[in-house]
């Protein structure tokens, strides 16, 4: 029987239908549960803030940093936030680029995404230098000594590389957002026209505004597209310039790029999951797109499986009895447990994926979902904390004694993160209602005339 | 003066309604058009016939001034203070590409936003009518015109199908 199956990469929806569904995300009154999660974000935000103030009042110490492990927790949810990011702009820039279809419905909350997680990274290193009021230092200004960074450390790479990703992708989501906002504008009324009408820059949808619109899309999509690549790769370069064994690796900058765009799936499956039950645009984001989430989780996953791998068989074959030992006690060594979470969390569970069945089941992926994300934190430190507690002398070997202050500001950097997200689904439009309407071709007169 | 321009405005349903209204108002003097829609389209584009925008050239200037920026604030603020570390070169090309690619994007990215801005108040938008249901699913055409060609525009725009015509005068 042949039957022409619809592309489910093109919406069901009419224009005017994907203006109400999106637009009533909006307007709506916010529900009971919504202000629940919001008080938790926002208290665990408030934690944030004040283990921050602890930090600045009585120092560093207050975490648990001791010699030989100076990089611990923090930089450790550093690289994880950055990472976090990296899935947003791969979905909304490079699969742009590729034509990907199935991106346009959930590319704004990823992009979204990437913004407040690069937001929740950028405190990190911050808090990390101990000194907090003096993190300009880190910038090239002038100054009265005329002394300037040092522009080969690795370290001020990642300045850059941060401050750029920030910018950058916040003009993304900015620019992006433009047009939808004068949707929203024209569709509600009062004070919410007046903001809404600020916030879309006069925006009307005239063809002298398309025009260079469409066009500037597309250049600072192919500007983001290696901005991608680089970022992580600079974070890769914190460690991997340097030659502390474990760090020391030419394979880090793709390692932690295909690592960076795994955890960020993961953590876009987290979010959108239950957000299009609780905002009701269940036929907005279907099954088709996490289908493809799927398929690009189980790609990155199957690249990290392979890098580990890898990883464990370039310190065999170093002969370096340095690098073996590392990798030896990263496995059976005081922190396995992390070790090995690491490598069931992200190389096996992710091959679950290969299932059609596990693939389209949304509780399944959300739980996967969940052990990405833990996974993932868990890669970090390893890298992070395991191969500083052991380098060259085993007399110089150490464990880490975390603390209240670096748990609390790892679980701040989650309400801090999801604060952000949390108001902006609520009041902005979180499926890009231009570009769903681009994809909807539109009606015709002469195909209707003809019998519809 | 007046607030408003003189002129009619039609709403379309069907895109190629409005893409044949287009051609026609062109093909009989009209200039000065504005089209709304509520997302780019490639036959409305066709259709008004503007050539490319030239916002790539704001990108390609930004790239360009943020590359070198890179490369010169490392090399210049390297040779200010030089430290001389290893028997390393002063001004050290490999490290500074780091610093030269993330201006280039940073700069590329921020002047291409800069060239949305300026070109697109490069035509005034001020006095042209325009509906909410433009954002939504019509097509908008506005036709600046004098008051003794607003019947014949109002003529022309019914019978290409638009399902509303207003004037402002």
């Amino acid at each position: 029987m042949a039957v022409i199956a619809h592309d489910p990469s093109v919406p069901t929806q009419t224009h005017a239908e994907v203006t109400r569904d999106v637009v009533r995300t909006i307007t709506e009154k916010p529900t009971r549960g919504y202000y629940i999660l919001a008080g938790t974000m926002a208290f665990l935000t408030l934690v944030l803030f004040v283990t921050l103030g602890a930090l600045l009042k009585y120092g560093i110490g207050l975490a648990g940093y001791a010699p030989p492990i100076m990089w611990s927790v923090y930089i450790t949810t550093f690289v994880f936030w950055v990472g976090i990011g990296h899935a947003g702009t791969l979905i909304s820039a490079i699969l742009f680029l590729f034509r990907s279809r199935w991106r346009t419905a959930v590319y704004r909350s990823t992009e979204a995404m990437t913004v407040f997680a690069v937001m929740t990274a950028a405190l990190f290193p911050i808090i990390h230098i101990g000194r907090q009021w003096l993190f300009y230092w880190l910038l090239p200004y002038p100054n009265q000594r005329f002394l300037w960074p040092n522009f080969k450390s690795p370290l001020l790479w990642d300045v850059f590389a941060i401050s750029t990703y920030l910018t950058v992708s916040s003009t993304f989501l900015m620019v992006g957002l433009v047009p939808d906002i004068a949707a929203v504008r024209d569709h509600v009324s009062g004070w919410k026209k007046k903001l809404y009408g600020m916030l879309s820059l006069g925006w009307t949808g005239a063809d002298s505004q398309w025009r260079h619109y469409s066009r500037a899309y597309l250049y600072l999509a192919a500007l983001c597209t290696p901005l991608v690549l680089s970022v992580h790769s600079v974070v890769s370069w914190d460690f991997a310039m340097s030659i502390v064994p474990g760090w020391h690796g030419t394979i880090f900058a793709p390692y932690f790029v295909a690592g960076a765009i795994y955890s960020g799936v993961g953590m876009v499956l987290t979010l959108i999951i239950p957000l299009r039950k609780m905002l009701r645009i269940e036929h907005m984001i279907t099954e088709y797109h996490f289908d493809n989430l799927a398929k690009l989780t189980l790609l990155t996953g199957s690249i990290l499986f392979y890098a580990y791998a890898m990883e464990y068989f370039v310190a065999w074959y170093s002969g370096s009895p340095y690098e073996q030992v590392t990798f030896w006690r990263r496995a059976f060594g005081p922190n396995w447990w992390a070790g090995w979470s690491m490598i069931i969390c992200n190389a096996f569970v992710s091959q679950l994926l290969w299932f059609r069945k596990i693939r389209t089941n949304l509780t399944s992926l959300f739980v996967i979902s969940i052990f990405i994300n833990i996974g993932m934190w868990f890669e970090r430190y390893v890298i992070v904390v395991s191969s500083l507690s052991n380098d060259y002398v085993p007399y110089a070997w150490g464990t880490i004694n975390p603390t209240w202050a670096d748990w609390c500001i790892l679980a701040g950097s989650f309400g801090w993160f999801g604060l952000w997200f949390t108001l902006f689904y609520k009041n902005f439009p979180i499926v890009a209602i231009q570009e769903i309407k681009e994809m909807i071709p539109m009606p015709r007169r002469r195909a209707a005339a003809g019998g519809h | 003066m007046a607030t408003s321009m003189s002129g009619v405005l039609g709403s379309f349903d069907h895109i190629d309604a409005a893409c044949d209204a287009i051609r026609e108002l062109k093909a009989t003097g009209h200039k000065d058009l504005t089209v709304y829609s509520a997302a780019p389209n490639h036959e409305l584009e066709a259709a008004i016939g503007d050539p490319v925008s030239p916002v790539r050239l704001f990108t390609l200037i930004g790239g360009l001034t943020g590359c070198a920026a890179g490369f010169g604030v490392a090399i210049w603020m390297s040779r200010d203070w030089p430290l001389l570390v290893g028997g390393k070169p002063i001004a050290a090309i490999p490290p500074y590409v780091v610093i030269g690619f993330e201006l280039t994007i940073l700069i590329g990215a921020l002047s291409t936003v800069a060239g949305i801005i300026i070109l697109s108040m490069m035509k005034s938008l001020k006095g042209r009518p325009y509906d909410p249901r433009f954002s939504d699913d019509r097509i908008g055409v506005f036709v600046p015109c004098r008051a003794d060609q607003i019947v014949g525009v109002e003529t022309l725009m019914t019978q290409y199908g638009s399902v509303e015509v207003s004037r402002d005068a």
